[in-house]
């Protein structure tokens, strides 16, 4: 009998420690700073959210640890009608966001919100797109790619991590724009996440994929693709040193995949004023370098002001080109 | 010969007396994080992460702790599943049909056993794989293409006449079921909603974890209230807490069989521990099940898909580790841990650093082995939660599951969903027809049509795409051999059974 009554004292321990666990994801956003991914552990966001919150708080730059909340669901919908409707004004919370998070804004996929319904905070790091091919394939540089694509544009599949319309077949449409092909013309066939996009060039089911710098690296370096362009500014240090930008070949596309944040409408200036202030002293801190260069991201900062009109027209620049290929009406 | 070199150094590293604490203390965190469905091996690993790096463990330590969590958990749900009917992964459904069938007998003890048993004999098949192929494998895994995925899906189908029961029709039904709810959320392709209504929740169709638990547990409370009237327990233990070893070889076999075919299966990025399962579970049933004992209770039904859904676990590494492309949920949150610990998985992972390789592989080996030093003796205790009084296991039952529930997405939209599916697994267990299928088509039906949808992309329209490749072909010709050689069996019993 004392063993059952162990066990029922184990078992009612685990559920409470179980529903309090639950309970503090509602009620401590009042007190630290809250950081939400809207993404699974493991994801994109995620990592954006843990590593700017490591550094926030090893900077002391917050007032105690940061916590993440996963909020996953319809591509950052989720989080974000969450941040709308119930977090308005709310001073203690982020949310992670990235180029993705604007895509979705602007083919509408986030029911009727726009990219007004959210205050833009800035962005403290980026990744870079990139185009690869096999390394025994016939294309040694992206002209060539682009000029056998251009005569024969159903012999060219490309494989992306993202649905029609999403980040990874942008970047092919925009590149096939720039060397003037019809970019209804490209072949593009989605994937689950860029490794799945990868292997499907590995394994040779498709000729070009379509990703960025911080997938193809290893894969690169180890001589199992070949990367041909890279749609950065400019050159990207480390293993890419010697791979081309696309502007320097005489294509003028960039694909700068930032990793950002923005907070709730209904916030007081001086808090936004606050969180731009932390985001650029962020920018500058040694702990944040460390943790950049771990997750191989690339320096970038825009913040306040300057950023949030840098949303608007990449919003706007994405919904044109997305209405233009008859994605959205 | 040089591999096992490593591998002596990474068990050195791995047997010293902190890290024995660590492999330790992650299987015991893990069994009991396993225990509650939803909270589960991603976010106790996800959790620990941060914790992890602020304590500064050393990378080889850190990786110890999660590989004990991560069996660990495996291990604590098919607790759950075979004493509760509460499974919690895709994987334990396949446990929960002769687990919980089991239990219901009174032989809760063998079963808990034989899972614990089965996980280690699996993982440990697998681990050697891991050390002996690795390489080699991950090359083969490459070369399946959007076809061959498909086949794969088709051959996993065809598995579903095992789960059947009584009625063939209503295993039918219940995939069909299984394969509209499948198609609930955004269009892979084009990102174009079905079936949601406009409710952005949805957008990602249904979650396993809000549609399993509804249906098993929920349906399950449900029914256990209908009868509460009888006795004060909801079933009693009778017999030996362990199995006899007779029993025990009775299933070592299928273990062996159920660990190869889910090592396989699992080095297959996104194709995972579900699909080994149900393979497994139903290739033993034809193979073996001379008496027709599956799904009745049959210890080598909780014994194959335990030992599967390890190795899958196990082989789903390879290609995390080898190609740095994660293959399932688990192995994306641990790339994420060793990336923060500096390791980068990919081709060059084992030259560069073999000793987070091999350092890996011993710990796994480790993590198993306590698992099973730890959960045996353990076993006694666990078949008590059975002895609960009714008016506390019932209403625990129900609380757990909506814990486990709103602890996947913190959504009560989720609550609402899981007691209508609760609802739908009563009615559905009141007529017969099986659950399993159910999870089945949920769980294949995506990747099924991703696959296909996708192969056909590739070929621009032309079907025979699905055939083009010798591997293709092959899984074909074993799909067919599977369907027709039941079929030939029961027709010469037939013909042998009327002269007579």
């Amino acid at each position: 009998m004392a063993r059952s009554s162990g066990c029922v004292a184990a078992l009612g321990a685990i559920l409470l420690g179980a529903f309090a666990f639950a309970a503090c994801e509602e009620t401590s956003g009042t007190r630290g700073w809250e950081c939400i991914a809207p993404a699974n552990p493991g994801g994109g966001w995620d990592l954006t959210c843990r590593t700017v919150g490591r550094s926030l708080t090893d900077g002391g730059i917050a007032p105690g640890m940061v916590r993440v909340t996963n909020l996953p669901g319809a591509g950052g919908g989720i989080a974000y009608a969450h941040t709308v409707s119930q977090r308005a004004g709310d001073p203690n919370v982020i949310v992670a966001a990235s180029p993705a998070t604007l895509l979705r804004l602007a083919q509408g996929q986030f029911a009727h919100l726009t990219e007004d319904d959210v205050r833009w905070l800035g962005a403290v790091a980026t990744d870079y797109g990139v185009v690869a091919v096999q390394p025994e394939a016939p294309w040694r540089t992206l002209d060539e790619l682009l000029d056998h694509w251009r005569e024969a544009p159903g012999s060219v599949v490309v494989s992306g991590g993202s649905a029609v319309g999403g980040q990874d077949h942008m970047k092919v449409l925009l590149l096939a724009r720039a060397a003037g092909m019809d970019p209804r013309s490209v072949r593009y066939v989605p994937f689950d996440g860029g490794g799945e996009a990868m292997t499907a060039l590995l394994g040779g089911f498709v000729n070009v994929f379509s990703g960025d710098v911080t997938q193809a690296e290893s894969q690169h370096e180890a001589g199992n693709l070949r990367v041909l362009a890279v749609l950065a500014p400019a050159r990207v240090e480390g293993v890419f040193s010697e791979v081309p930008t696309a502007e320097e070949l005489g294509y003028p596309v960039e694909w700068v995949t930032w990793r950002g944040f923005y907070a709730p409408a209904g916030i007081a200036d001086s808090t936004y004023n606050r969180w731009v202030g932390v985001l650029d002293t962020l920018a500058d801190s040694p702990e944040w370098a460390r943790a950049r260069e771990q997750a191989r991201l690339d320096p970038f900062l825009l913040s306040g002001e300057e950023f949030e009109s840098f949303v608007r027209e990449q919003v706007s620049e994405f919904r044109e080109l997305s209405r233009r290929l008859g994605l959205i009406p | 010969m040089e591999s096992f070199l490593h591998l002596i150094d990474g068990f050195a590293v791995a047997l010293r007396p902190l890290n024995v604490g660590f492999a330790l203390g992650g299987v015991l965190v893990g069994t009991v994080v396993g225990l509650l469905p939803g909270i589960g091996p991603i976010n106790a690993i996800a959790i620990l992460i941060p914790l992890i790096f602020a304590a500064g463990i050393p990378p080889e330590s850190a990786l110890i702790l999660l590989a004990g969590i991560y069996y660990g958990s495996q291990y604590g749900n098919s607790i759950s599943t075979i004493l509760l009917n509460v499974p919690g992964t895709t994987s334990s459904v396949v446990t929960a049909i002769d687990g919980y069938a089991l239990t219901q007998q009174g032989r809760a003890g063998p079963a808990l056993a034989t899972a614990a048993v089965a996980s280690f004999v699996g993982g440990t098949l697998a681990i050697f794989g891991l050390v002996l192929f690795a390489p080699i494998l991950s090359s083969w895994a490459l070369r399946f293409g959007p076809a061959e995925y498909f086949a794969l899906m088709v051959f996993a189908f065809a598995a579903l006449s095992s789960f059947a029961g009584s009625s063939l029709a209503k295993a039918f039904a219940a995939t069909g079921l299984g394969l509209l709810l499948a198609s609930v959320g955004l269009d892979p392709n084009s990102a174009v909603p079905r079936f949601t209504f406009g409710e952005l929740r949805l957008f990602d169709g249904l979650d396993f974890v809000v549609v399993t638990i509804g249906l098993f547990a929920v349906s399950e409370v449900l029914l256990l209230l209908e009868g509460s009237r009888a006795g004060e327990q909801v079933h009693r233990v009778v017999g030996r807490v362990l199995m006899t070893a007779k029993e025990l070889a009775s299933s070592t076999w299928g273990m062996m069989r159920g660990g190869l075919v889910g090592f396989v299966v699992g080095v297959l990025p996104g194709a995972g521990g579900t699909i080994a399962a149900f393979v497994a579970y139903g290739l033993e049933q034809r193979v073996t099940d001379r008496e027709g004992t599956f799904g009745k209770g049959d210890l080598r039904g909780v014994a194959v898909p335990e030992a599967a859904s390890n190795a899958a676990a196990t082989g789903a590494m390879i290609p995390l580790l080898t190609l740095g492309i994660p293959g399932s949920a688990t192995t994306a949150v641990l790339l994420g841990a060793l990336m923060g610990l500096n390791v980068t998985p990919g081709p060059l992972l084992i030259e560069r650093s073999p000793e987070i390789f091999w350092g890996l592989a011993a710990s796994m080996y480790l993590g198993n082995l306590f698992l099973l030093l730890l959960n045996l003796p353990l076993v006694g205790v666990f078949i008590r939660i059975l002895t609960l009084p009714k008016w506390f296991l019932i209403p625990g039952v129900a609380g757990m599951s909506f814990v486990a529930v709103y602890a996947v997405n913190s959504s009560v939209f989720d609550l609402f969903l899981m007691v209508g599916f609760g609802l739908l697994g009563y009615g559905l267990r009141k007529v017969g027809v099986p659950l399993a299928p159910v999870i089945l088509g949920l769980v294949l039906g995506p990747l099924m049509e991703r696959n296909l949808r996708r192969a056909l992309a590739l070929s621009d329209g032309d079907w025979a795409v699905l055939v083009a490749s010798p591997l293709s072909i092959s899984i074909w010709l074993v799909t067919a051999l599977g369907l027709l050689v039941p079929a030939v069996l029961w027709f010469r019993r037939r013909r042998r059974r009327v002269p007579s």
